[in-house]
């Protein structure tokens, strides 16, 4: 009869030659099973003497606690060894694309009129917004363009069967707003505007962002601030630099044109800024007197400031986009680079 | 505006470069868009006189000529040369051996054979003009040897200024110069001349019956003038350097002191005159010639010029082709008027043209200095053409007035938001030659005669932020209160829509709200759309009352830049008529999609977009609004593939697959499907109120049921939803089986039953009550029978 030592000692080789569950079983069987070595001796501790009876069974119990052990390590040893085997089965290419669909894009100019109108709005401008459609009254009378004025040749209006026309500026939002709310004011108009002019430089319908500051605090020097604080945020430079120029708009006194230090070469002049080192970017004012008589503001009281500027000609200058007219082909080619 | 700098220097001097006048300029508003050089760059070129020219007996085009260059030769220089225009006795600049031409040194050579040391020179070659017909002939008064730079005043520069149209007073050197005196502080010389003594009693009648359009009118008659004498070189130059052309003497002058003060002139030959002026305004239907040559039809609102039978002139405007001056005519009729603004403006705009005349009448001419003009321009014909004057004839009605500005300084301040002091103030005024007096704390200013933006304390504010710099007025950024802008949370942006459809994988864009009348009469049968007048082009000429067609033609245009699969989407305003006499504009958000639902790709088989793809989309879109789609017709869209979307009873717009028939006209290989919608009905969102979330579990069964094919499902939950127990809380469709097993004209809808209580578990037998009284209502409205 072999000893417990040299079963024990051959199941341990034998579970550990085992790699599949199901025969490591069988093999169980072979010592613990109804007819296994271990219960044979079990079986047969009737027939020792009574003595060596509680010996022997402690011994047989303990090796069968072994084998136990010895099996529950096998069976997990196995068990591990089949889920690492699974899990690199299962293994994916993570390097193929994800599946299902794409994303699509805003246009050009609404990533700028979005950019324009946070940076307003953190500086408590609201956003408002006026038709389309105008009237004689509010694209030209109420901003002081007296009919035959030379201003209204510059404009190259877009007239509709009725007489009335489309907006050639946004500035006729300032004078909704003004009727329909009470000073003080701050405000920033977007939207599209329509001009009867057509080449390389110029679009028949383009966009504009008007704004409006209407205050017992507004003056000039704070246009200044506020107009070259926005251009230095819009294009991220601390290190922009801006100049104001006199110029005439019918609905600003004093009136200005603000140029800012060409983005393209610094100021060192290139074919962007037609090698002035100067690119111009907005024209603004002090509110006329007249503009504010007519939505009946006491300009006594108050004293405001506006300004407008070309949404195209920011986005061109901001994303390197050389021809206005890209920006209404709608060329996927060329929409898709801004997503 | 473009004019000679030394003409410039010649009534103001400052001591600075020309690219810091520039820079003055500029910065005072009068924006110089280029400063050029006369001429090329070059020097040892001077005055030369053609003594002999032989044949060269080696060439037949060129010439030897013998040139006397005066000091700067001891004897004749031998050149050859190749214009066919050279001959003896001419004089002609030439080069000399060393000059530089632009990039060309001329050297002594032999050309030919025959030794050549010089070079006689062109316009061209000189970069003086592009004309290079031959030589450049210069007067017989051209002194020899003289430096040609000096002689023909080349170290000159011309500035070219793009003005504001309020600033009329700088289209003039003069008023340029007067100006630059005020910017820089540099002293004016004034503008003087002596009027004229009368050495002939001759004159005309005069007669205004438009005294509001034609205030002031000066006139005289000169006789004897000799209207073919050539132009003084320098005026010519002058001339040249504005880009006036040289024409005649007379008409010279007249044009020169047109640049030189900015007031505008006529010259009449005085033979074609038949009686008195008269200034009156057209009358129905009356035509004149102009100068132009164009026959013009004019309207009661255009001043004209006649004499007692015929017109002569548009005032201000442009002369008449028969009564101008020509070369040969003595004597003539000389005009300075002041024409009211009003009256001018918008004329020539009318008739198509624009005249240097009408430009400065259009924005006001300096009334006060017409008479001393016409005085000046008598002077100038005298020295040239010589002649005699006739007194001059005055005719004035009431001249604008030049209101006193009260310009207080504790305003200026407050305007500019720095503190210009007074004596600040008075020194600017000084400078700008204003007529004003001192009050204790304010001014008051008189307008120029010169000047008509300057009428109410804001201008002369703008006056003297120009003078004191824009530049020295510090950019400050404002402090301001701490009040927050209200945010309405169950109102979106239109930005908050856009953002979904991106994430929905559709591509923004913008397109014209000018259409191609077609799209709106065809596909969107708008019979009457609203037309523009003055459209940009012939196919742009009605504004848009749908989004489609832009997306439509968008679409086309990226087929054929080998685009395949196109998702599109667009929000502007669309333009309808109304019962009012104004026109509806309304915000709408269009999309169109077409090709594969989803770009190519491994893991997902290929398959076109269709109607449920993109009806999810829109569904997406009104997230917490109940919608439903109705079975309507589109003109646009396939009739049975079509539908309008209702936000509760209200129409919100449409969605569809692109009528066949239109898919062909555009020439589309697959369907496309487009939606519009109005912008204001995706914006609302319901602001959540919490119910509290159900103790008991919920449960669900699962009905399916055989009905009639063409029965919409909607129709079917609505019922379902209409009579439903309590306890029902969700229905969903989850299939839909067509097929011989339910029946050749039936379908089998499958639909998911959610039951819950909120006070307790469901037993089984309250489900089942509860689906029982279910299948009853599709029972007895739709004939359902439970598919087994």
């Amino acid at each position: 009869m072999r000893s417990l030592d040299e079963i024990v000692g051959e199941a341990n080789t034998l579970f550990n030659s085992i790699s599949d569950t199901t025969e490591l079983e069988q093999v169980k069987a072979r010592y613990l099973g109804k007819n296994g070595e271990l219960t044979d001796l079990l079986k047969a501790l009737g027939k020792l003497p009574a003595e060596q009876r509680p010996a022997m069974g402690s011994q047989i119990n303990q090796a069968k606690d072994q084998l136990e052990a010895l099996l529950k390590d096998r069976r997990l040893f196995l068990q591990e060894k089949k889920l690492e085997e699974k899990l690199k089965e299962e293994a994916l290419d993570v390097t193929m694309p994800g599946r299902g669909h794409d994303k699509g894009g805003l246009h050009p100019v609404t990533q700028t009129l979005i950019r324009i109108e946070s940076l307003f709005h953190s500086i408590g401008y609201e956003v408002a917004s006026g038709p389309e459609v105008e009237t004689d009254f509010y694209n030209f009378t109420a901003l002081n363009i007296p009919e035959n004025h030379p201003a209204r040749a510059m404009h190259d209006t877009f007239y509709i069967e009725n007489g009335d026309l489309l907006r050639t500026h946004t500035s006729p939002v300032q004078i909704h707003f003004m009727l329909e709310n009470k000073p003080p004011l701050k405000l920033i108009a977007p939207g599209r505007v329509y001009r009867c002019d057509s080449d390389v430089t110029h679009t028949p319908m383009f966009h504009q962002v008007e704004g409006l500051w209407i205050d017992e605090e507004a003056n000039f020097a704070a246009l200044k601030g506020v107009l070259t604080n926005f251009m230095a945020c819009f294009f991220e430079r601390d290190d922009l630099s801006a100049r104001f120029r006199p110029s005439f708009f019918p609905f600003t006194e004093p009136s200005a044109e603000m140029d800012i230090s060409c983005v393209k070469c610094n100021g060192n002049g290139c074919r962007i800024c037609s090698h002035t080192g100067w690119l111009e970017v907005l024209g603004c004012g002090m509110v006329h007197p007249n503009v504010l008589k007519h939505v009946d503001i006491d300009h006594a009281q108050y004293v405001g400031f506006a300004f407008g500027m070309g949404v195209e000609r920011l986005a061109m200058l901001r994303y390197s986009v050389s021809d206005l007219r890209l920006f209404f082909e709608n060329d996927l080619r060329f929409l898709k680079q801004f997503n | 505006m473009k004019f000679s700098e030394n003409w410039l220097r010649t009534f103001v001097n400052p001591s600075c470069t020309s690219e810091e006048l520039a820079h003055s300029l500029t910065m005072a508003g009068l924006e110089v868009e280029a400063i050029e050089p006369v001429a090329a760059s070059f020097d040892k070129v001077v005055v030369a006189e053609v003594l002999t020219v032989e044949k060269h007996p080696n060439a037949d085009r060129l010439r030897i000529c013998q040139v006397n260059v005066g000091d700067h030769a001891k004897e004749p220089l031998q050149i050859v040369c190749g214009a066919s225009n050279v001959h003896a006795g001419i004089k002609v600049p030439c080069a000399l051996v060393g000059a530089q031409l632009q990039d060309m040194e001329i050297k002594s050579a032999k050309l030919r054979g025959i030794q050549s040391s010089g070079m006689l020179c062109s316009a061209r070659e000189l970069g003086v003009s592009e004309n290079a017909d031959g030589l450049l002939m210069l007067p017989d008064t051209a002194p020899v040897g003289q430096d040609f730079r000096t002689y023909y005043e080349l170290n000159d520069r011309v500035f070219t200024l793009s003005l504001t149209p309020n600033r009329a007073d700088c289209l003039g050197v003069y008023g340029v110069a007067r100006e630059i005196s005020a910017l820089t502080d540099t002293q004016l010389v004034p503008f003087k001349t002596t009027p004229v003594s009368p050495e002939i009693e001759d004159s005309l009648d005069v007669r205004v019956s438009a005294p509001d359009a034609c205030q002031l009118y000066c006139g005289r008659i000169m006789r004897g003038i000799n209207s073919n004498v050539e132009t003084p070189l320098w005026m010519k130059q002058r001339l040249e350097r504005s880009s006036l052309r040289s024409i005649n003497a007379v008409v010279d002058i007249t044009n020169y002191v047109l640049l030189e003060t900015g007031q505008p002139m006529h010259a009449f030959d005085l033979a074609k005159l038949d009686g008195g002026i008269h200034v009156r305004y057209a009358k129905i239907n009356e035509t004149i010639q102009l100068l132009n040559e164009s026959r013009v039809v004019l309207t009661t609102d255009m001043l004209l010029i006649t004499d007692d039978h015929k017109p002569l002139a548009l005032a201000g405007i442009m002369g008449g082709l028969n009564s101008g001056v020509v070369q040969g005519i003595s004597d003539i009729f000389l005009e300075c008027a002041f024409f009211n603004p009003d009256v001018i403006s918008g004329k020539s705009f009318k008739l198509g043209f624009n005249t240097d005349s009408s430009y400065r009448f259009e924005r006001g001419v300096d009334f006060a200095a017409t008479r001393n003009i016409l005085e000046y321009a008598t002077n100038l014909i005298q020295a040239i053409c010589g002649g005699t004057a006739g007194p001059v004839t005055e005719k004035s009605s009431v001249l604008p007035p030049r209101l006193p500005v009260t310009v207080r300084v504790d305003r200026v301040q407050r305007v500019l938001g720095i503190m210009l002091e007074k004596e600040q103030i008075v020194e600017y005024f000084s400078r700008l030659q204003f007529d004003f007096s001192e009050n204790k704390n304010d001014i008051t200013v008189i307008p120029p005669s010169y000047r008509f933006d300057l009428a109410i304390e804001e201008d002369f504010i703008e006056e003297l932020a120009r003078i004191h710099g824009y530049d020295e007025i510090p950019a400050q950024v404002p402090k301001s209160g701490l009040e927050m802008l209200p945010s309405q949370e169950s109102i979106r942006t239109s930005t908050q829509i856009k953002q979904m459809l991106v994430m929905r994988d559709y591509q923004e864009v913008v397109n014209y709200a000018f259409v191609d009348k077609s799209w709106e009469t065809g596909l969107i049968q708008n019979k009457n759309p609203v037309a523009l007048k003055n459209p940009i082009a012939n196919h742009l000429d009605v504004m848009r009352s749908s989004l489609m067609g832009g997306l439509i033609a968008n679409l086309q245009f990226n087929l054929n830049r080998r685009q395949e699969r196109v998702r599109l989407f667009e929000l502007g305003c669309c333009f309808e008529r109304s019962a009012t006499e104004h026109f509806l504009q309304i915000e709408k958000l269009a999309g169109l999609a077409y090709g594969d639902v989803f770009a190519e790709q491994w893991g997902v088989s290929a398959r076109s977009v269709d109607f449920y793809d993109v009806k999810s989309d829109i569904e997406i879109l009104y997230q917490s609004q109940e919608i439903n789609f109705q079975a309507v017709q589109h003109p646009a869209f396939h009739p049975g593939k079509s539908a309008q979307i209702m936000v509760g009873a209200k129409p919100a717009g449409w969605i569809g697959e692109l009528h066949p028939r239109w898919q062909r006209q555009y020439d589309l290989s697959h369907p496309v499907i487009l939606f519009e919608l109005l912008l204001d009905s995706l914006l609302p969102v319901s602001l959540a109120q919490i119910k509290e979330i159900p103790k008991y579990p919920a449960v669900r069964r699962d009905i399916a049921v055989i009905v009639d094919n063409q029965m919409p499902v909607q129709t079917i939950l609505s019922s379902m939803y209409e009579k439903k127990p309590e306890i029902v809380t969700e229905i969903t469709l989850f299939d839909v089986y067509r097929g011989k097993a339910v029946g050749e004209h039936n379908k089998s809808l499958a639909f998911k039953v959610m039951l819950q209580d909120a006070q307790k578990t469901l037993t089984d037998d309250e489900a089942e009550a509860a689906i029982s009284s279910l299948l009853k209502i599709l029972k007895a409205k739709f004939d359902a029978a439970l598919r087994n």
